[in-house]
């Protein structure tokens, strides 16, 4: 089973405002892309040789934010009440 | 804006511990949760030890949302094809004794809000704090949006990614090297499949952890929890080494999936959710400030985190740290001074309890853990001993203890093995 679709069958409240901010380009110039491994929702891919982030599966768990040393990552939490909803956890 | 005498960041087990703890006591508390319920963003393997919750909550269990009682836990070295068990179970436990409970949090964090609750703080869920009010150095209360909320206090049991921590000036950002990534599916099986497949009765649980081929030989484990009608199943692995080594926790949990003695203890199973989460897992070389003028930190937001291999705690320190946290702030309130050194009775408070003692005890095991052997060579070496002494394959047989000694061999030499266990002796 593929990463987004056990993502599917999360409970998310999908915010309009995104809550990561990427600078892609300082991704174009990492060569060890931290953030490719560090997703566990591989919410950043590569595309056309870029890296690609989306923020609707993000699980919020931070695994970015602590990976990457290029500074290319803002990281603030999901509005209140946004984000993900686990109903299990 | 009514000024509370507390405000508590994160409606987890530190923070509703705390809560409840003052507002007990008659203290004006508000908690302020960033999930649209308590529990929303909260995940963990999970079962809950020791004995905090039921000195907070006495026999919660009675009430609260449990899945099953630990009544049997076992630990397996696994290679490739292979496993060798450590499997112990204990039919006639002490009832007078706290046993362990395998618990989902999005339930069970919903019962201990509503708890907080009934002791009289108040619970605002889904309000995101941006920053602190601060008056000179002194924290004075939180933001929220535009909105200010004014405090004497503020203790902040936000969580392993805690934002405001390092905003607070309590710590730097934790790093990779000190973090473990856990991910988790809980899938759905039904009650007498789990209870036949485990060998269990009634609501008796079983902990399952494994070592080895699940990680790919990196640092971390898998783990199986039986819920009532559910499994939880997952990895854990250092963060870093997932960095280092290109690979993907995300794999590595169907890698686990896919292991012959782990695919017939979930098969069926559907899933009903995926879930991840930062464990802090240094222990004392990686805890912040625990205080400063009008601010605690709880929690795994500080680090409270005992993994010594054998033994994995979190909400258990969670739960004894946020007590410490909510007295320290009755007796702030009593002298009427909410000053860093008046908050020194937080710290020397956790002292006295299990919390700084056992993860004193335990300093060494955080580095002891990141020796690659243990996830590779020895549990390669144990298994490969195992089939060649039960191996009858029409030769004469080796003495047991050659067996042994030849299994060992291009795995590591006798002086590693020493060391390693003399390190062992010292970390756990």
């Amino acid at each position: 089973m593929k990463v987004e679709d056990k993502l599917a069958l999360n409970k998310f409240e999908v915010d309009r405002d995104v809550h990561i901010r990427v600078d892609e380009k300082i991704c174009d110039l990492c060569e060890p892309k931290h953030c490719l491994y560090a997703c566990p929702a591989e919410c950043y891919v590569i595309r056309d040789g870029h890296v690609t982030f989306s923020y609707e599966g993000c699980l919020e768990c931070g695994s970015c934010r602590f990976s990457c040393d290029r500074g290319a990552i803002t990281w603030v939490n999901p509005r209140g009440g946004f984000g993900i909803c686990y109903q299990y956890g | 804006m009514e000024r509370f005498d507390a405000i508590v960041v994160g409606a987890g087990p530190a923070g509703c511990a705390a809560a409840y703890t003052m507002a007990k006591a008659g203290l004006n508390i508000l908690v302020l949760e960033r999930g649209k319920y308590a529990g929303a963003k909260n995940m963990w393997g999970g079962a809950l030890f020791g004995s905090a919750m039921n000195e907070v909550f006495p026999e919660f269990w009675k009430e609260a949302p449990v899945e099953r009682s630990v009544s049997r836990h076992a630990i397996s070295f696994l290679t490739k094809d292979a496993s060798l068990s450590i499997d112990y179970k204990n039919a006639h436990r002490d009832s007078s004794s706290c046993p362990g409970f395998i618990i989902l949090r999005a339930k069970f964090d919903q019962w201990m809000a509503g708890k907080v609750e009934k002791a009289g703080a108040i619970i605002a869920s889904g309000l995101e704090v941006d920053d602190f009010i601060r008056e000179g150095q002194a924290i004075r209360g939180v933001k929220v949006g535009g909105e200010e909320f004014p405090a004497n206090l503020v203790i902040l049991a936000d969580g392993a990614n805690s934002l405001l921590a390092s905003k607070a000036g309590l710590r730097g950002e934790f790093k990779a090297e000190d973090l473990k990534q856990g991910v988790k599916e809980v899938l759905r099986l039904p009650r007498e499949v789990i209870e036949n497949r485990f060998n269990l009765q009634g609501t008796e649980g079983a902990v399952m952890e494994f070592v080895g081929h699940c990680t790919l030989g990196l640092p971390g484990g898998g783990f199986i929890y039986t819920n009532l009608d559910s499994l939880s199943v997952g990895v854990v692995v250092q963060l870093s080494a997932l960095l280092e080594k290109r690979v993907k926790a995300s794999d590595l949990i169907e890698e686990f999936k896919a292991h012959p003695v782990v695919q017939n203890l979930i098969r069926g199973g559907e899933l009903l959710e995926y879930s991840a989460h930062l464990i802090p897992v240094s222990g004392v070389s990686m805890m912040p400030r625990l205080f400063a003028d009008g601010i605690m930190i709880t929690g795994d937001a500080a680090a409270m985190v005992l993994g010594t291999g054998l033994i994995l705690e979190g909400a258990n320190f969670a739960v004894a740290a946020g007590v410490a946290a909510g007295n320290a702030a009755i007796r702030a309130r009593e002298k009427n001074d909410y000053s860093s050194i008046a908050l020194q009775s937080y710290e020397q408070a956790l002292k006295d309890t299990f919390v700084i003692k056992d993860l004193n005890t335990f300093r060494e095991a955080p580095h002891f853990l990141e020796n690659e052997r243990i996830y590779n060579a020895y549990p390669q070496w144990a298994c490969d001993m195992m089939s060649r002494i039960f191996c009858s394959d029409g030769k004469p047989r080796k003495n047991t203890f050659q067996v042994v000694r030849e299994s060992m061999k291009g795995r590591f030499t006798v002086m590693q093995l020493l060391s390693d266990f003399m390190r062992a002796r010292r970390a756990m």
